[in-house]
């Protein structure tokens, strides 16, 4: 069978799956809708928030961004793990003993107040549709490569079996479709690159391939010859960075601080019965999340391999067919300089005659090592699980912060259970057509803004949270002014460094990089924002009045396990 | 201050110092081998791998989710301890 009939096969199959289990899991109820009624099992819900955290850009664009940054996608390695260490120990049991529907109902009822719930739908809704717009068009790319309908058909497509389980089944279906789609998702990372892994170094398990010979004979290290390769053609050294130290760092902090703080993650973990099954399933996400994230760094590393040798100095004539077919989606392209019919891939970037997108390097690494149909077809449906799953997360949280937090909690606190449901569905229905808008038509800024989403969570969310458990006088002016002034400073950075709206536009950008305060990115200034948040709050409630003894009462309450009744809306 | 009142910090004191103890190896082994010491590790080679970029790319990974299991551990014996396992 071709490869486009082992996709259809393949896609068709999981889809049908997903939409089953759809119709199997309808919600009957808000609570079924927001929290699954709440009694999801620890390893269930550990895969579910795994498919959930996994998105298109984990599954296509990392391993791809790592092979062409090196040591210097480590950031995003250590970054979106390591914010579960935080999660599971500062955030997750507490936020489950306090058992409600969404982050904005715990910020609105720890700091008493409609504005600190209002203040925290606004960022919620900000980080998720930045964050929804980029899986769409994740999907789009999968559908117009493999499947070959135009883009906009794919996220059309898309978008119909989203709207399908979401509405229909709320978070029940959501999570159960999450716990098919891990398993699509992960077995499709990891089939073609264990094949790789044997083909290269006759090592089965990636990770240690990494680290082993070449079965070429050479008898060099597979990381050796990578950094010989890349020096040769004047790219920096694979193991070494080129960012400063202290950009790593803030960088990481961001991505690490930023993951515990994302709305759609943390929502998860009021879907299990007590607080102990919080903690364990923290574990469990992170083992079934390290899986692929240990995986990707030697995929990376198998894949520039193969591509140096595959592309450079050889014959554009010679090139196989997935180089071909690959030019045909711009994704890749080559413009023969020099007029001597081979391809130089060189680090110069005048001489330089080939350019790759980051995306491609994970859908196109089976077909650069032969490997069979079936599992090139494979990637495909991977990747349309994780972005499918991701969507759903997201469009989950939006359409509960606008049904519950601000039709139920702020306009229409007397709306009976059976209507909030169908507002939830309405809100999911729009998200998703808004979202799908958006993968049709993706604004310039798109792809640059989803990795500030998480400086964005970082800068407002996290303080909040963290201070509203362990500091048990925290009140609602320092909280409030810590947020909005943490996500200003975040908004202000990046409209400055990232789109040069203060001097000039995008062109300006690159020579904006000398001002960076401290030599910091955007990307990682959610630190520094994160710790103003932090000093703000901190001082403005020395100022101003303690928090009532109630609200000290319910933080002293969270802080003990037992008793954890089921979460509730009321 | 009450008995059960006593009993809750004493068991939140508790907590803290786990968490304290657990966030500093989070912070060696990501901050610390993977980047602030980076190059002094990379001096150290293992197999095919540079030790601090292992530690970067792989080896962080691996003890984080170590270091959550370790945390439900001691957390369910402290829970245990104190009776607050119902």
């Amino acid at each position: 069978m071709s490869v486009q009939v082992w996709t259809y096969v393949l896609v068709g199959i999981t889809f049908a799956l997903y939409i089953g289990i759809a119709i199997w899991s309808r919600a009957g109820s808000t609570k079924d809708f927001y929290v699954a009624g709440g009694g999801v099992s620890p390893l269930a819900n550990g895969m579910a928030t795994a498919a959930d955290w996994m998105s298109a850009a984990s599954f296509i664009s990392m391993a791809g961004i790592i092979a062409f940054a090196g040591y210097d996608g480590s950031v995003y390695l250590m970054g979106w793990t390591g914010g579960y260490v935080l999660l599971a120990l500062l955030l997750a049991p507490y936020l489950r003993k306090f058992g409600k529907f969404t982050v904005p109902d715990f910020i609105g009822d720890r700091y008493y107040s409609k504005t600190a719930r209002i203040v925290a739908v606004i960022c919620a809704l900000i980080v998720s549709f930045t964050y929804v717009a980029g899986q769409m068009r994740g999907v789009g790319v999968v559908f117009s490569r493999f499947l070959e309908v135009d883009i906009n058909t794919g996220v059309v497509i898309g978008m119909v079996i989203v709207l399908f389980y979401a509405v229909l089944g709320g978070m029940k279906g959501i999570t159960y479709t999450q716990v098919a789609q891990y398993c699509v998702l992960i077995f499709a990372f990891m089939v073609p690159a264990i094949f790789i892994s044997i083909q290269m170094t006759g090592n089965p398990i990636p990770q240690l391939g990494m680290g082993s010979k070449l079965n070429d004979g050479s008898g060099l290290y597979l990381l050796e010859k990578l950094n010989g390769l890349s020096t040769e053609l004047g790219f920096a050294e694979y193991t070494e960075g080129k960012k400063s130290v202290m950009d790593v760092f803030m960088i990481t902090l961001a991505l690490m601080v930023g993951t515990a703080g994302l709305p759609h993650v943390i929502v998860r973990f009021f879907t299990v019965k007590r607080v102990k099954d919080a903690r364990k399933s923290a574990g469990l996400a992170l083992l079934l999340i390290a899986i692929l994230y240990t995986t990707a760094p030697a995929v990376s590393v198998f894949a520039k391999t193969n591509l140096i040798n595959t592309v450079n100095e050889e014959e554009y004539t010679n090139m196989p067919v997935w180089f071909k077919n690959w030019e045909r989606t711009g994704l890749l392209t080559f413009n023969d300089k020099n007029q001597d019919g081979k391809i130089q891939y060189v680090a110069d970037k005048k001489a330089n005659e080939l350019v790759i997108d980051n995306d491609i390097m994970v859908l196109a690494n089976p077909e650069i090592a032969n490997l069979p149909a079936w599992v090139i077809a494979l990637v495909a449906a991977g990747g349309l699980a994780a972005a499918l799953s991701t969507a759903a997360g997201l469009l989950l949280v939006i359409s509960s912060s606008v049904s519950h937090d601000l039709i139920k909690k702020v306009f229409v606190p007397n709306i009976s259970d059976k209507s909030e449901l169908w507002a939830a569905r309405g809100a999911a229905t729009v998200a998703v057509v808004i979202a799908g808008y958006f993968g049709i038509n993706p604004p310039g800024f798109v792809a640059a803004v989803v990795a500030l989403a998480f400086g964005l969570a970082a800068a407002s969310f996290f303080p909040a949270i963290v201070l509203g458990i362990f500091y048990k006088k925290m009140n609602k002016e320092g909280a409030i002014a810590g947020m909005v002034v943490g996500i200003s400073l975040m908004l202000f950075y990046m409209l400055k460094f990232k789109f040069g709206i203060f001097d000039g536009g995008k062109a300006a950008v690159p020579s904006l990089e000398k001002d960076w305060w401290f030599g910091i990115s955007p990307e990682g200034f959610g630190s520094v924002a994160m710790m103003v948040n932090f000093i703000v709050s901190i001082v403005i409630n020395k100022f101003t009045p303690e928090p009532p003894q109630d609200v000290q009462e319910i933080v002293e309450d969270i802080r003990i396990p037992s008793g954890a009744g089921e979460a509730s809306g009321h | 201050m009450s008995k059960k009142q006593q009993k809750a910090s004493a068991y939140w004191k508790e907590n803290v110092k786990y968490l304290f103890i657990l966030l500093s190896i989070w912070f060696l082994v990501s901050y610390g081998a993977g980047i602030l010491f980076k190059d002094v590790l990379d001096n150290i080679q293992i197999g095919g791998f540079k030790l601090g970029f292992w530690f970067a790319q792989q080896g962080s990974i691996y003890i984080f989710v170590i270091l959550i299991f370790v945390y439900v551990r001691l957390m369910n014996k402290l829970d245990k301890k104190y009776g607050y396992d119902t």
